[in-house]
């Protein structure tokens, strides 16, 4: 069988500018962000993001990479409001598509099933329907008629995802209390990344938790990246918490400063290792 | 009232934490989904008390007992059946809101070129047509008592029927740190139901961007009771950080 581990540069390879990406996890959760970082390392760029957004979207939106933001919120969860998010909002520099988070999940849904749409109560009487006037509307042909939002399915290039484990065909498991989203946007993708803590073989994946766990499945995933510590700062339950401290230094240092001290090394090698040095600073 | 809780009466934020707790009574076997800090401090009491059947979460993926035993799993895709299924009661915040009830979270200013973006719509909308939706706001002021919101994230009553999605739509009241509302005004409008003691009609509406429905005698919102009092100081918040949200 297909052995598709991979370097996270070969992942980001194997992307281009103007692409349809989806990142999984939520807020400032178990995000890819290691996959994120080598994005930025790359000159890939015009990118529509689809993402539950936390420091993905503002890392990737204070870089400049992003054209198109499809998300229902963008926080960095302890800190409300993404710093990055907002600058771009509020300067112009990118282009939403606000969707309402049941909306997304099932342009998600539709993507994975390959279907057109599907109907959502929800929408209908928001600015939702007002700032993306191409949602249209479907009537339910039953005796109830009623009126749904015919939410367009959420069809990605590409999919980042970041897990607990994995094996080297694909099979990838999470540790931690919520799945969040990332088996869709596995499903939803042409191609689907996974990143993980750890790489195991696949007898070792039963042992590390219930059958249920093993949340997406290898027909589903183009590439696997073996990449410790690559949500950071993001939490990984049960690996880790959030950073909150290194999470606050990015909320309030400006750009520029904060990419040239963590972002300018030319491998997730050099960022753990300045993030390193920046913690024993702090003792 | 008894001599020892005449002898510490009720602060404002207490005042604020019953008026939250009453959103969910009589609501039954319903997840209660506090935004912030009262709101939360407001569903345990009423579980604690008259509502023994809601559900409550971890703010995780769990449903968890008053105790924080689990009792459930609640991941964010769960999460959005309850929603979608009706069984669940959320009092969510509002950076604006109106007289119909529409409510904004989402940015300030024009939508295409904010003057501040905030949290986005985030699940406003598939709440507010899907599971009653109560709103909680700390600070009552004419910038979030507006008479038109720049971005409707919760739909409102007026929204509501005009896109034909009543089906389901309830807005059972909106408490702030001045009193409790709701929207039994003509067509639906917003109602003074009570003024927390110490504030007065004149200072709501000084307080509010649009004209209010107000009776002509409006009662004061209800007394803790004693055990209530001590319920809220000694189990639910010892530390008082109810006073650093509500502050008077």
């Amino acid at each position: 069988m297909t052995d598709k581990t991979m370097t996270p540069e070969e992942v980001v390879g194997r992307l281009g500018s103007g692409m349809t990406l989806g990142i999984g996890g939520w807020g400032s959760r178990r995000k890819p962000m290691a996959l994120v970082r080598a994005l930025l390392r790359s000159g890939i760029t015009d990118l529509t993001v689809v993402s539950y957004g936390g420091p993905d979207v503002g890392l990737l939106a204070a870089a400049g990479r992003i054209r198109r933001l499809v998300a229902p919120f963008a926080t960095l969860d302890s800190i409300a409001l993404e710093p990055h998010f907002r600058a771009a909002r509020e300067s112009g520099a990118l282009t939403l598509t606000e969707y309402d988070e049941a909306m997304f999940m099932w342009g998600l849904h539709a993507a994975a099933n390959r279907l057109p749409f599907m109907p959502v109560r929800a929408g209908l009487g928001s600015d939702v329907m007002r700032v993306n006037p191409e949602l249209r509307t479907v009537t339910s042909p039953y005796g109830d008629g009623e009126e749904f939002v015919a939410v367009p399915a959420l069809r990605l290039d590409a999919a980042l995802v970041h897990l607990n484990r994995a094996d080297r065909l694909g099979n990838a498991q999470y540790l931690g209390p919520d799945p969040y989203f990332d088996d869709l946007f596995c499903e939803a993708a042409d191609d689907a990344y996974v990143s993980c803590e750890q790489l195991v073989e696949t007898a070792e994946l039963a042992k590390s938790g219930p059958p249920q766990s093993l949340l997406v499945s290898r027909h589903s995933v183009t590439g696997v990246v073996e990449t410790p510590n690559g949500a950071h700062f993001t939490s990984c339950a049960p690996d880790y918490d959030r950073d909150e401290a290194f999470q606050k230094l990015y909320a309030t240092t400006p750009w520029p400063e904060f990419a040239a001290r963590f972002l300018a090394g030319g491998s997730e090698h050099d960022y753990q290792t300045a993030i390193r040095t920046w913690h024993e600073e702090q003792k | 009232m008894t001599a020892a809780t005449a002898a510490t009466a009720a602060t404002r934020a207490e005042y604020c934490v019953i008026a939250c707790a009453e959103a969910w009574r009589g609501n039954g076997e319903v997840l209660a989904s506090p935004m912030g800090l009262i709101p939360s401090f407001g569903a345990r009491l009423a579980k604690r008390t008259f509502s023994p059947d809601l559900l409550l979460t971890d703010g995780e993926a769990l449903l968890v007992g008053l105790d924080g035993t689990p009792e459930g799993w609640l991941p964010y895709r769960r999460h959005l059946t309850m929603v979608t299924g009706g069984r669940r009661h959320v009092m969510m915040g509002a950076s604006q809101i109106d007289r119909y009830g529409n409510q904004n979270i989402s940015c300030i200013g024009d939508w295409e070129r904010p003057t501040r973006q905030l949290l986005g719509v985030r699940g406003a909308p598939v709440n507010t047509l899907n599971n009653p939706v109560s709103y909680w706001v700390p600070r009552h002021s004419p910038r979030v008592f507006v008479e038109r919101v720049d971005m409707v994230s919760g739909v409102g009553y007026d929204r509501a029927e005009a896109a034909g999605v009543t089906r389901f739509h309830r807005l059972p009241r909106v408490v702030s740190d001045l009193g409790v509302f709701d929207f039994t005004g003509p067509d639906h409008t917003m109602r003074l139901v009570s003024l927390h003691p110490g504030v007065t009609v004149e200072q709501v509406r000084a307080a509010t961007g649009f004209e209010l429905v107000v009776a002509d005698e409006v009662p004061y919102t209800r007394e803790p009771g004693a055990e209530e009092l001590r319920l809220i100081r000694e189990v639910i918040d010892p530390r008082g950080l109810r006073d650093r949200e509500v502050r008077v």
